[in-house]
């Protein structure tokens, strides 16, 4: 997993709510056995004017111009701004797969679906809640700026904007501690893998119809 | 003085193995399904680290998403489907997993499969790489959905890393009215709170009117919670549990199930448990619901109105509205009852059961599908439920309507197979999402019961099934 100290982006803004994984990543992609490739339809139905298919070349599709990945002022955008319930819906860790393989180190909203959140930590992909009032304070200056970029501050939890302002997010420890080292978490709980085995055995003495019985 | 625990609490700490000062847990999963759309790259994942599967037995697989509901002796055409359901096959092989594979009787839906075959006990954890897992805490266990990266932390670890939700419950009393089904429960319920108003919760859903519902209808219910933003939602055990569990192929027998069944009747919430949010419920007055939007929480009773965003005060849910109505081309302010379908799908992890198929046909008897209606569809959850419903008869109501009767699977839910809307084609759907595209690129969904789904289908519109004859 890539590592995620501080990074330095252009902002694009997506000034909507309940962005749900469908929308993020269409459901002919999720056919793909693979992690990458996402990136070229990422948004697809919103980001194409005809329907995409997973062996259909991008390069050429009619582009929707109206749509925010499209124009040319968030070329390169590697951080996301959105409305609350970002991510809602299906488990597809396609979403944050395709979100980091279009280039996007973060996303910045008021909530986001559960699911969505925590896949996007296992990808090095940075969900970051900020409240409502800090968000329309981004949006508005986004929409100002031409250009606009923010800091993201890992190890001091702050977003950093170019007015001099920083505003502060919470992340679970262990989940910063992952994301900044860039570490495999099965790695991490294999450490404790004689006590999950201990569980095992105590647990197959006390609940035992939950081991043996299997109908195949 | 003991405190009083919750039904999540209890089934939360028999689970936990280690717990970091941070509250992070290391929680131990009793059960693991496995579809083929979100565990290639998690066995992928195993392959390249070096790792084995840590208990093969934990683990239960299906292919559902991509397979075709209609005849299946030659495979599946799509080489893309294809190459994802031969690689779940190449990967339970190669480890030695449990597998219902596509011809087997046994092969349907992951949520409706895991109930049937009792390998969803109460009491367990149970994961799988769907958002809908939540639907098996209908039998009172932990169940939610995972992404690819947990699918693999599971088959290599059995354990999530996890933090604990919130406590919500959800208390619903009163009889239901007729015509009124626990999906309705669960859509006027999103309507209510929102899609996000269950957010960092998981869901207790207790009260007279669930304690009356059949398990099938509980799973409808617990299914729906993901919707409202809930990973996790469940109901605790009693008689209706344990007499659907018995006898079922993975379930205990002889004196370990009565040693089972003393446990599973600690399954509950103790009286005086502390919920950090209450939602009351009186089901007396729940209408059957339809949505008109793009999102669960967008939806009326269906002696209702289409809303008007001009009504709406606040800007951004305005903006969401008049976007929601121009994708669904409906007009502000017009009767429910007025909106004309094109297809009918009666299906899905929310309402394929049995139950729901009986529901759907009692509206079906004896009458036609509506000219105007493409294509009405019947997707048995699981090859057992198609079985049954063929003993009863219900596939010759169905048929001899104009529906077609196909092979179990998620089907037009999500449309990864053939069965799909097209742009601008409008449906009444028993499934789960009505989000833009879910049903094919361009289609408009509306979320109903079966019955009114059913109804919808030889009416060719919307019908309040109270009334409608």
């Amino acid at each position: 997993m890539e590592k995620f100290t501080v990074h330095t982006g252009v902002v694009c803004p997506m000034d909507r709510a309940n962005v749900d994984t469908d929308a993020i990543i269409p459901k002919q992609f999720l056919k793909s056995i693979k992690r990458t490739g996402f990136g070229p339809n990422l948004f697809d139905a919103w980001r194409y004017l005809d329907v995409g298919e997973p062996d259909k070349e991008n390069a050429g599709r009619p582009l929707n111009r109206d749509f925010v990945l499209n124009q040319p002022r968030y070329k390169g955008a590697s951080i996301l701004i959105a409305r609350k319930n970002f991510g809602c819906g299906s488990s597809r860790e396609h979403a944050p797969w395709a979100l980091a393989d279009y280039g996007f180190r973060a996303v910045i909203a008021p909530s986001f679906g559960d699911i969505f959140f925590t896949n996007s930590f296992k990808t090095g992909f940075l969900p970051i809640v900020l409240s409502d009032l800090q968000l329309d304070h981004i949006f508005h200056a986004c929409a100002a700026f031409p250009g606009y970029r923010l800091t993201i501050d890992l190890p001091q939890q702050t977003v950093n904007l170019p007015d001099g302002k920083a505003f502060n997010f919470e992340i679970d420890p262990f989940r910063k501690y992952c994301m900044v080292n860039g570490l495999d978490d099965i790695g991490l709980t294999l450490r404790h893998a004689e006590k999950i085995t201990a569980f095992e055995i105590k647990r197959k003495l006390e609940q035992p119809w939950l081991f043996g019985n299997h109908a195949s | 003085m003991l405190m009083q625990t919750t039904l999540y609490d209890k089934l939360w700490d028999s689970h936990a193995v280690h717990s970091e000062e941070d509250g992070t847990t290391l929680l131990y999963i009793d059960r693991h399904l496995v579809h083929e759309v979100t565990s290639p790259q998690a066995f992928d994942g195993l392959k390249l680290a070096g790792r084995k599967v840590w208990r093969i037995n934990a683990n239960l697989a299906v292919a559902d998403h991509n397979v075709p509901t209609t005849d299946r002796s030659q495979g599946i055409e799509d080489p893309v489907s294809r190459l994802q359901v031969d690689t779940l096959d190449k990967n339970c092989a190669e480890h030695g997993i449990n597998e219902f594979k596509m011809n087997d009787p046994r092969q349907g839906i992951v949520h409706v499969i895991g109930p049937e075959q009792g390998a969803t006990l109460p009491g367990m954890t149970l994961v799988c790489g769907d958002s809908h897992t939540s639907t098996h805490g209908a039998l009172a266990c932990l169940a939610f959905g995972i992404g690819t990266s947990e699918v693999e932390h599971v088959l290599a670890t059995q354990t999530l890393i996890a933090r604990k939700a919130r406590n919500m419950l959800v208390n619903i009393e009163g009889p239901l009215p007729r015509g009124v089904s626990s999906k309705d429960l669960s859509l006027a319920f999103i309507g209510q709170i929102g899609t996000a108003g269950g957010t960092g919760y998981a869901i207790e859903y207790a009260g007279s009117t669930v304690r009356a519902l059949s398990m099938e209808a509980r799973m409808t219910l617990c299914n729906m919670s993901i919707e409202a933003g809930a990973r996790a939602g469940m109901i605790a055990a009693d008689d209706t549990t344990i007499n659907y569990v018995r006898g079922r192929p993975f379930a205990p027998q002889g004196p370990m199930w009565d040693h089972a069944v003393n446990y599973w009747r600690t399954l509950k919430s103790d009286p005086g448990s502390k919920f950090d949010r209450v939602v009351e419920i009186d089901a007396r007055t729940v209408k059957p619901q339809v949505t008109w939007g793009t999102s669960p929480e967008m939806v009326v009773a269906v002696d209702g109105r289409v809303p008007d965003p001009e009504k709406e005060k606040d800007a951004s849910r305005r903006e969401g509205m008049e976007r929601a109505l121009k994708y669904m081309g409906l007009e502000p302010n017009a009767p429910i009852q007025n909106i004309r379908v094109d297809k009918v799908f009666i299906g899905s992890c929310t309402n394929s059961r049995i139950e729901d198929l009986r529901a759907a046909a009692a509206y079906v008897q004896g009458k036609r599908i509506a000219s105007n209606i493409r294509l009405a569809l019947v997707v048995p959850g699981s090859g057992l439920v198609k079985r049954e419903a063929e003993r009863e008869g219900l596939d010759r109501i169905f048929r001899d309507a104009g529906f077609e009767w196909r092979e179990p699977g998620c089907s037009m839910c999500l449309g990864m197979n053939d069965d799909k809307l097209a742009a601008g084609e409008r449906s009444a759907s028993t499934s789960n999402r009505n989000f833009e595209g879910r049903q094919g690129a361009g289609s408009r969904t509306h979320l109903v019961s079966p019955a009114m789904a059913a109804a919808a289908a030889i009416a060719g519109h919307f019908v309040d099934v109270r009334t409608w004859r």
